[in-house]
């Protein structure tokens, strides 16, 4: 059987009606742990901040795991009490998010080898007739980051650096600002 | 079809492929649509091969539901909305015509006279107070899904001189990964507007707008109560058998 696929649609100006959850930005409860923040804005081709976006972020656990039963490792519950995986937080006047969670575990890689740690992440907002897709990689991930397959598949250092989230002074928290087009635009990619 | 990841004692791990859809969804680059213009990427996508992340995905549906969810005509204390009261239901299948159970539906829109509860919609349409114009719920075992709400109105916006949106519900899917997160429209039959909206014809297949048309269904319309419309939602399949891991390769 080949159905068609249901094509996308934007989420249009409104999705505060119906998207935002109170808990959304907590991929982790509050109070865990080695928590760290991650915070950025989403701009769009002028500079301008976009105060009706979404993001979205869906990661693996701090032992690599996923409670999931497509993982061919086997599904694995979080040893990390609460921890959901997915964060969701719409952006605010200023086009700022903010997705509290803890750093990923490295993943096997294709080639034997293994990935440097990341979080997939989805933007949604007014203007997008489909989402974008980008990854956030972590800037103390230094020598990871070196030999990552995708990191290293693009050859344009500042391109690659727009991947990457830099720790903040606090060292729990990070920035990651997403461009949508334009100077410094975010490599978005086909998934 | 499988990708294969090395692993240490047990073989390769077999992992799910998501073809990619091309063709099916609208460019970000859409010029006709006026606010895509400042918001679309001008370097191309990336191909991304897809590992653990991107074939898994949050299971969050129940327990983050109430039954009284689905129903956005109930819990206002003032009574119901105005308007045509609807039953919108229909199945998530992948696109092998698996359904995607037990998976969370999100849904929001205007109300009867086309106005949304949001403070940047400023039609001079009224407000309802008994409508809020969001709902949720989770697909069964079989992928189903129901809602009853009432019609939505079309609404004027600033694309350009004399713009109106057709009639529309958003909706919101999870799936079952990361590569199956869609966030579209679901429209009604025959709709005046559909030859003149930018949004709907940013699809550039012809046939694969009509997928985002629901049916009028006499069937689904309970009798004295409300009008029944269905509409299946269709997620990237999966070319891929998942092996268990002790057996892989």
């Amino acid at each position: 059987m080949n159905l068609g696929i249901t094509p996308s649609q934007t989420v249009g100006p409104f999705l505060a009606i119906g998207l935002p959850w109170d808990d959304g930005p907590f991929v982790v409860p509050p109070d865990t742990s080695g928590a760290i923040v991650i915070t950025g804005e989403v701009l769009d081709g002028a500079g301008e901040p976009v105060p009706d976006a979404l993001v979205e972020t869906w990661q693996a656990d701090p032992e690599s795991r996923f409670d999931h039963p497509d993982d061919p490792r086997g599904a694995a519950q979080s040893s990390i009490p609460g921890f959901r995986g997915f964060g969701r937080c719409p952006t605010n006047a200023h086009g700022e998010y903010r997705i509290i969670t803890v750093r990923p575990g490295a993943l096997p890689g294709p080639d034997g080898g293994m990935q440097a740690p990341y979080i997939d992440v989805t933007v949604f907002a007014r203007g997008m007739l489909d989402r974008a897709v980008t990854r956030i990689y972590f800037g103390d991930d230094v020598q990871a980051n070196a030999t990552d397959p995708v990191l290293t598949s693009i050859t344009d250092h500042a391109r690659r650096a727009t991947l990457v989230a830099e720790p903040q002074a606090s060292g729990s928290e990070f920035r990651f600002d997403i461009r949508l087009q334009g100077d410094g635009e975010t490599v978005f990619f086909d998934v | 079809m499988t990708a294969s990841v090395p692993s240490s004692a047990r073989g390769p791990l077999e992992l799910p492929v998501y073809p990619r859809p091309h063709g099916v969804h609208p460019p970000l680059d859409s010029p006709g649509y006026n606010s895509s213009r400042l918001r679309h990427p001008l370097r191309p996508l990336i191909p991304l091969p897809q590992s653990f992340t991107e074939v898994t995905g949050p299971l969050l549906g129940p327990g983050r539901v109430e039954a009284s969810d689905a129903d956005l005509t109930a819990g206002h204390p003032g009574g119901e909305p105005l308007g045509e009261r609807i039953i919108v239901t229909g199945r998530v299948l992948d696109s092998d015509g698996r359904p995607v159970p037990d998976t969370l539906v999100e849904i929001w829109q205007a109300n009867a006279s086309g106005r949304y509860k949001h403070a940047v919609d400023d039609h001079p349409a009224p407000l309802d107070p008994n409508f809020t114009g969001a709902g949720r719920c989770v697909t069964d075992s079989q992928g189903r899904y129901r809602f009853v709400t009432i019609k939505p109105g079309a609404y004027p916006w600033r694309n350009h001189f004399n713009a109106w949106r057709p009639a529309h519900i958003h909706f919101s899917l999870l799936g079952r990964a990361f590569t199956q997160r869609l966030v579209t429209q679901m429209y009604f039959p025959a709709d005046p507007l559909f030859s003149l909206d930018p949004i709907f014809n940013s699809i550039p297949d012809p046939q694969a707008r009509q997928r985002l048309i629901s049916k009028f269904e006499i069937d689904l319309t309970e009798p004295d109560w409300a009008l029944g419309y269905s509409w299946d939602i269709v997620l990237r399949g999966r070319n891929a058998t998942v092996f268990e891991n002790e057996e892989g390769g």
